[in-house]
């Protein structure tokens, strides 16, 4: 008897297309991914996003005329070197807890003289409108590339992200029921062929966290962390994610602390 | 005088307590809770057809979160269990089993529900991004259990019938804070799907069952 499967992963029937022909078994498929995956590693076009975001950087920009080089990401004005690697974190002058987006926010309205709203506006490209901002993060993370992941939980406001981000993380809500630990709670686990990282253990969130962004093949862009959030929302059915609210930072903030001690590895490239 | 002595004694130890463990200042836990709550509400907007009122947690949904992934103890999981199971809506007819086939498209599907499909269209399940069903499929997900040869290995009677149509509908009916949507109760699938689905289980013809 013949089964007409209409609506197949489609990742799975590129991927079939793609591979060298497969015996039917699970084993296979799932080494035939990783093979690919491993291929996939030889070239990263998340440089151009990289050398766009560093031209973005230091190019005077925005109604003051002025460049980003005097922006403070929290390891003193103009230090971009390894500084993502210990955000989030409470920044004084703002007198609250800041992840990159929300710092680059805040950099471009104080030193550019951006209005708020139009500093905010457009967070993640598509091939046809290009993202400003997911360039600036692209050049702000790989310059943390090989820096220990090292998130401080010292301030007061600190700790209180970090315990917002942890409600967020196992709050479940919308039509589907789902929290994020739905999908993230559990060892070896997979969505389709997909394999889901555990985030409530530290070699989990370190394995992801260390990770994004990454440019994604399937789709020809890069994607920022925040954008991978933002995504996760949308499959868990809960309304849309504000770019760079105070949720995104608390849990911005629970998952890069519990991935604290990881050397820091991206922009990475995933299928 | 002695008794003034250890007074500030105690005092004084309770204070050092007090500041290494953060209690002294730290809000509690259901402080934090209530925070998390409103902050959720001013950091999502709705779009399309994903209103905020997702965001408002009925009684299943807030005491499962407040156990953190974990499994609820027994009398609260009961007390899951027993509301959820009344609150399931039995087909009329009393017929569970409806068309494999159909079933096995809406196993296959995804769409539904998230703010970037089309409410026009019907819902799907998407059992297989978490189960195995049919071993055509080779692109299965692992987060619930293998479900190949469901009807088989459980015999094809009306009472299992009965069981999977209440586990479709509300999974939570028999596993307090499953990780399984209640696709009855929360109005994904309709009565006619939720029988396809369970055709897709329990027909002897369905290829879950050979």
């Amino acid at each position: 008897m013949r089964i007409k499967f209409p609506g197949t992963a489609r990742c799975a029937a590129w991927l079939f297309a793609l591979a060298a022909p497969l015996a039917l078994g699970q084993g296979s498929t799932v080494d035939e991914i990783a093979k690919y995956r491993a291929a996939l590693q030889d070239g990263n076009p998340a440089e151009l996003w990289e050398a766009r975001g560093e031209d973005l950087w230091k190019q005077p920009r925005g109604p003051k005329n002025v460049s980003l080089e005097k922006c403070d990401l929290g390891q003193g004005a103009g230090v971009v070197k390894g500084a993502y690697a210990q955000l989030p974190k409470y920044f004084a002058d703002a007198d609250r807890v800041m992840d990159l987006e929300t710092r680059l926010v805040w950099c471009m309205v104080q030193l550019q003289g951006y209005a708020d709203a139009d500093a905010r506006k457009n967070p993640f490209g598509s091939p046809d409108r290009k993202s400003d901002m997911e360039a600036l993060v692209a050049y702000v993370t790989g310059e943390a590339r090989g820096a220990k992941i090292n998130v401080a939980l010292d301030h007061p406001k600190e700790q209180e992200a970090y315990r917002l981000g942890e409600k967020m993380f196992y709050f479940r809500g919308g039509p589907h029921d789902f929290a994020c630990v739905t999908c993230h709670g559990d060892d070896s686990k997979r969505i389709r062929l997909q394999d889901l990282p555990n985030l409530t253990k530290a070699e989990g969130a370190q394995l992801a966290y260390s990770t994004w962004p990454a440019y994604r093949v399937s789709q020809g862009e890069l994607r920022s962390f925040q954008w991978r959030l933002n995504d996760c929302f949308r499959q868990q059915r809960f309304p849309e994610l504000v770019f760079a609210s105070d949720a995104s930072i608390a849990l911005t903030m629970f998952l890069a602390r519990n991935a604290n001690g990881a050397a820091f590895n991206a922009p990475a490239i995933k299928r | 005088m002695r008794n003034r002595h250890l007074l500030l004694w105690v005092a004084a130890i309770a204070c050092v307590a007090g500041i290494l463990t953060g209690c002294a200042t730290a809000p509690s836990d259901a402080e934090v809770s209530a925070k998390a709550a409103a902050m959720l509400k001013s950091s999502f907007k709705e779009s399309g057809q994903a209103k905020l009122e997702r965001l408002d947690q009925d009684e299943t949904q807030k005491t499962c979160s407040a156990y953190a992934g974990k499994t609820p103890p027994a009398d609260v999981a009961a007390r899951i269990e027993q509301a959820n199971l009344a609150s399931i809506k039995w087909p009329a007819d009393g017929q569970y089993v409806g068309d494999w086939k159909s079933g096995e498209r809406i196993a296959q599907s995804g769409q539904g529900m998230q703010y970037s499909d089309d409410p026009k269209l019907p819902s799907g399940a998407n059992c297989y991004a978490c189960h195995q069903l049919a071993p055509q499929e080779l692109s299965f997900g692992t987060i619930g259990p293998s479900l190949y040869l469901f009807g088989k290995t459980r015999g094809y009677g009306l009472e299992i019938q009965k069981y999977a149509y209440g586990k479709v509908y509300n999974a939570q009916a028999y596993n307090a804070c499953s990780n399984m949507p209640r696709f009855g109760h929360n109005g994904i699938l309709t009565e006619q799907q939720i029988k396809d689905v369970v055709a897709l289980l329990m027909d002897p013809q369905s290829p879950v069952n050979k």
